[in-house]
């Protein structure tokens, strides 16, 4: 009947195994796959980011020079990050935050930046 | 005979994390038939396999099941490497087998909990989730997500575990190992438990065969039928022996669990020991040929059997998938008769039920 006793008192002893959340975060792991940034000014516009892309998240304009993402889609697998030949795709260890209205991440190139890049 | 009445259980019920549902005919108390419904959680992901590309199905199958998600990603990857004849790396079939059983120490932690919970023990449930958080770091660290972690790749796996992690995995394993120590205790031994689960439930050995139930459901009962002696992935370089217990009641499916923790605890030690440098995975080229292949393994509530039809492009035609829990209902619709009303939710979480497995 008693059998719990052992850890109800090394319980009372110690600070609580639960963090006070938003006070207190824990430290993303390096690896944690928190969101999908890309570095538009690197970005060719190959399209290898979607063609893999398991969720259908990422679509990509070559002729306008778009980049257009859904984050409410993306599973987070990573594949995208892995593929990218100019390895402009990246995973932030952080999560983005909550939000009540959802939206598209929409990347566009000026011009005027691929011509300072030829 | 006239005091027969009819109520529903589930698929909304305090005790079920999933909906499932039972109708129970009931003579007072006693429960003399239950037939089952299912299809509330049912996705058609099996379809999805003639819309997506083979190497994004594995994205897509490891989100059948959240528990065992890991497990399922790695007999799909398995089926396509067998239909195209790829050769695994040694060190990719060791990552695979110690990523599989962490994710069978969490199902079981999981499960334990639940069960507790099904039958008042909050405190019980409390503890056995606390350790479980230490698993979740694991998984979390060494693949970059808690739950669905995404490693499995046809062809090997994605991420790999150095040697500052391993030996940080094996100090976590001792601390979940003396944690877990004090829980087995209390399973074992403490009044509550035995009162809810010894004798209630019974499946006889013969019973279990002849029905097909798998995994605990299966062990629980006597039979010996553990996938893992097959030595798939890195099983045939480890040594271990199918935890078997002969009673075939509630208590026996209770301490088969907390037993394969503890074997789990042991394989991933044995794996990190002896896990060979080398390359994690191979690149594929090219389509699956036309054919058919069934691979199974030993999740954690048993067999999974994945059947694929390709047909030589990089769509399958046919994917299907059998679970565990598919084949354990039969042995609950055996168990439920003659139960007592209390005693139902026991007996559906004694089998681990996962619904979204089932409906897929």
């Amino acid at each position: 009947m008693l059998d719990m006793l052992k850890s109800v008192f090394s319980n009372l002893s110690r600070k609580p195994v639960t963090r006070m959340y938003p006070f207190e975060e824990r430290k993303p792991f390096d690896i944690n796959r928190g969101h999908l940034e890309n570095n538009i000014d690197e970005c060719i516009f190959c399209g290898m980011c979607q063609r893999v892309c398991p969720s259908n998240c990422i679509k990509v304009d070559r002729k306008t020079s778009v980049w257009e993402y859904d984050p409410f889609e993306c599973v987070l697998c990573g594949v995208c990050v892995e593929k990218c030949p100019k390895k402009c795709l990246k995973l932030d260890v952080h999560y983005r935050s909550c939000t009540d209205k959802k939206y598209n991440i929409h990347l566009e190139k000026h011009d005027d930046s691929e011509k300072a890049g030829a | 005979m006239s005091d027969k009445s009819t109520i529903p259980f589930g698929p909304q019920h305090p005790v079920l994390p999933e909906p499932i549902h039972l109708k129970l005919v009931v003579e007072d108390e006693k429960v003399v038939e239950a037939y089952p419904a299912f299809g509330f959680v049912h996705r058609g992901l099996e379809t999805l396999a003639q819309k997506k590309d083979f190497n994004q199905m594995v994205y897509v199958v490891e989100r059948v099941c959240g528990i065992c998600s890991c497990m399922h990603g790695q007999d799909y990857c398995e089926a396509i490497e067998e239909l195209m004849g790829i050769e695994v790396p040694v060190r990719a079939e060791y990552l695979r087998t110690i990523w599989a059983e962490l994710h069978r120490i969490h199902s079981h932690l999981l499960w334990l909990g639940l069960f507790a919970d099904a039958f008042g023990f909050e405190n019980l449930f409390m503890q056995t989730w606390k350790i479980r958080e230490k698993i979740m770091d694991i998984l979390e660290a060494t693949s970059g997500n808690r739950v669905i972690i995404s490693v499995n790749i046809v062809g090997g796996v994605r991420k790999d575990i150095n040697s500052e992690q391993a030996k940080w995995i094996l100090k976590e394993l001792d601390e979940v190992e003396r944690q877990l120590k004090d829980i087995n205790d209390v399973v074992m031994n403490n009044y509550t438990v035995k009162q809810r689960t010894v004798g209630i439930g019974v499946l006889t050995k013969e019973e279990a065969y002849e029905l097909g139930a798998t995994g605990p459901m299966a062990k629980g009962s006597g039979v010996d039928l553990d996938l893992r002696t097959t030595g798939y992935a890195a099983y045939k370089y480890l040594d271990f022996e199918p935890i078997v217990e002969k009673a075939g009641d509630s208590y026996a499916r209770n301490l088969v669990r907390m037993r394969e923790i503890f074997q789990s605890i042991d394989l991933i030690r044995q794996a990190l020991g002896k896990i060979p440098d080398g390359e994690i995975n191979v690149p594929v080229k090219g389509n699956p040929p036309a054919g058919e292949v069934i691979s199974r393994l030993e999740q954690s509530r048993g067999e999974v059997v994945y059947y694929i039809k390709s047909n030589g492009t990089k769509f399958l035609d046919r994917l299907r998938i059998r679970t565990p829990t598919f084949a354990n209902i039969p042995a609950l619709l055996k168990i439920l008769p003659g139960s007592q009303l209390q005693d139902v939710p026991v007996l559906i979480l004694t089998i681990d039920p996962c619904i979204s497995c089932t409906e897929r």
